[in-house]
């Protein structure tokens, strides 16, 4: 499998008072044409990581790494105009805050038309089309009304589909995914994973699956990262997840409530300073 | 006995340029004193716009929501807002951008004259396991999370009697969700609170619910017990769907 994105000793801090706080460190990782999971719990840098790779994070912080390429190209030295011709048409993320993401004062639709011109010169009803057949393949289901809703009239699930879809519909080689179906029911959640996995199976496209959601991860991806505290703590195929070998990733797991659990109190993680050495 | 909150024949509708959307059609629903109760269903199906019309924040055009078995001013009193708290699903659009977290939970603690402001956000930050080093960041240098977090320590600061769950944990890991659902199942036994809590994660409301109604296209498609979504036992297709899709993924 080639390596679309090589990422080496990666990186990110941010300044504070008591100096840099480093959000992310030394993170390793290759993608090639399959879908990676990253779990961990919240703070640990998934969101951080993903940014990072999309030249994305704060001015505020810093970012440094070995290597950071995408396709041969070294994006820690990418001009803006590199940039420009990379996000959008061939790397994209898909943020974990739709609301925040969406321009709050422009209409869906005209989001969706715009994500889709900037990769070609589509006529604007042939953007129209796209645009509205992509929000029936997220399970929209009135689309034409959705097309015309400003973000704030849209289900906290809708807005979530309408960035999926502006996403999805520059059709990029390497997608990061950060909690997009935390808003979802679980039935319209295996619909937009089945386009993702379609992506990945018939494109070859690149998938980073950020994820709260520890079954739907080991069901869906082929390998997962574990972070904790900004580290990659554990790598290991999705299907094994189950039995991970890290106290961290075990612990995550049983957390988890089951359907015919009791209904005492459910177990909690006991973080243990070794897990940061 | 008669119930807390009594939702009867609810139904909201949004006006637009060119449509109009039913967002909710003739729902029902009681919840006693100290329960907690679920709304699950597909999403767009009117779970939040519920839940905001309790509030008085949505155009409700047909049906009566009681509390205490008296019917709600519009706009709500101030007393509504002592006795019910609301965690929005999304925490960004809720939680003022440029106000630090101090800022978040103060506020609210001087609008309802409450005393020990210092005391009472430390307690809040700490229950939602949030440390004091985050007093005096801003919402954007949090992660999504830690926002949501700080969503659930405002409702819970002006200790409420009722809480208006919106996804309250879906943004969390599982380990913090452990904790935030503990925090909020001790409260519930200590204060005998009553929760309306939302979730798509039936393991979640499971744990937490006694009884749940199911949702679709702005309308209850059946009211279900905790030991009926147990044994699998729902009577309708959709409810069965939900059942089989919650086991997860399955490569075609
Ligand atoms: N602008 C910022 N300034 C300072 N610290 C920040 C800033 N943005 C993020 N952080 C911190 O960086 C750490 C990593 O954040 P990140 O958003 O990557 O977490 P995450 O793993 O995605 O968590 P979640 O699952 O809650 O979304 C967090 O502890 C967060 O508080
Ligand atoms: N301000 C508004 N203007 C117009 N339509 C709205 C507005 N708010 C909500 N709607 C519509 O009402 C319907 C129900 O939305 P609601 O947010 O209640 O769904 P939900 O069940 O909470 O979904 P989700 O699980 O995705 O959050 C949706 O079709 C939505 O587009
Ligand atoms: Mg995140
Ligand atoms: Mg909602």
């Amino acid at each position: 499998m080639t390596n679309m994105l090589q990422v080496e000793g990666l990186n990110v801090s941010f300044p504070s008072r008591d100096g840099p706080v480093r959000v992310v460190r030394d993170v390793t990782f290759t993608l090639g044409r399959e879908r990676l999971g990253i779990v961990g719990e919240s703070g640990s840098g998934k969101s951080q990581t993903g940014r990072a790779i999309l030249g994305l994070t704060p001015a505020s912080a810093t970012v440094t790494a070995d290597k950071l390429s995408f396709d041969g190209i070294d994006l820690r030295h990418a001009s803006a105009k590199t940039w420009r011709s990379l996000r959008g048409p061939r790397m994209s993320m898909i943020m974990q805050d739709p609301k925040y993401s969406l321009n709050p004062v422009m209409t869906v639709g005209r989001q969706i038309v715009e994500a889709y011109r900037r990769r070609g010169d589509a006529t604007r009803t042939d953007a129209r089309n796209r645009a509205v057949a992509m929000l029936e393949a997220v399970q929209i289901r009135d689309p034409e009304r959705v097309f015309e809703a400003y973000p704030h009239e849209l289900s906290g699930g809708m807005g979530q589909r309408a960035m999926i879809a502006m996403m999805l519909i520059a059709e990029p080689d390497l997608l990061i995914a950060d909690e997009v179906t935390s808003a979802l029911d679980v039935t319209v959640q295996l619909d937009v994973l089945r386009i993702l996995d379609g992506l990945v199976r018939d494109r070859g496209m690149g998938l980073i699956f950020i994820s709260h959601d520890l079954r739907l991860v080991s069901s869906f991806c082929d390998r997962v990262l574990v972070m904790y505290a900004g580290r990659v703590v554990e790598e290991i195929a999705a299907r094994d997840l189950h039995s991970a070998q890290h106290p961290y990733t075990q612990g995550l797991l049983n957390c988890l409530p089951q359907i015919d659990g009791d209904s005492g109190p459910l177990q909690t993680l006991t973080r243990d300073p070794a897990w940061l050495a | 006995m008669s119930a807390l909150i009594e939702v009867r024949d609810l139904a909201v509708t949004f006006g637009s340029r060119q449509s109009q959307v039913q967002a909710v059609q003739n729902v029902s629903f009681d919840v006693q004193q100290g329960e907690s109760f679920g709304l699950v269903g597909e999403s767009g199906s009117g779970k939040s716009t519920v839940l905001r019309a309790i509030c008085g924040l949505a155009p409700t055009s047909a049906g009566t929501i009681k509390i205490d078995g008296k019917l709600l001013a519009s706009p709500r009193d101030p007393a509504f807002y002592a006795q019910v708290q609301m965690v929005f699903q999304d925490p960004y659009g809720s939680i003022h951008p440029r106000h630090t977290i101090d800022r978040v939970l103060s506020e609210p603690l001087a609008i309802h004259g409450f005393k020990n402001a210092e005391d009472r956000i430390e307690k809040a930050l700490n229950d939602v396991g949030l440390g004091g080093g985050f007093r005096f960041r801003f919402p954007h240098q949090l992660s999504g999370g830690q926002r949501q977090r700080v969503a659930i320590a405002r409702a819970l600061i002006l200790e409420p009697q009722i809480l208006l769950l919106d996804e309250p944990t879906s943004a969390l890991d599982a380990s913090i969700q452990a904790e935030v659902l503990n925090l909020l199942d001790a409260l519930r036994i200590e204060k005998g609170l009553t929760y309306l809590l939302v979730s798509h994660d039936l393991a979640v409301v499971a744990h937490m619910c006694e009884r749940l109604l199911v949702m679709q296209h702005g309308t209850r498609v059946e009211e279900l017990t905790r030991t009926a979504l147990q044994g699998r036992d729902a009577t309708q297709k959709y409810t069965q769907q939900l059942l089989v899709a919650s086991e997860g993924f399955k490569a075609p």
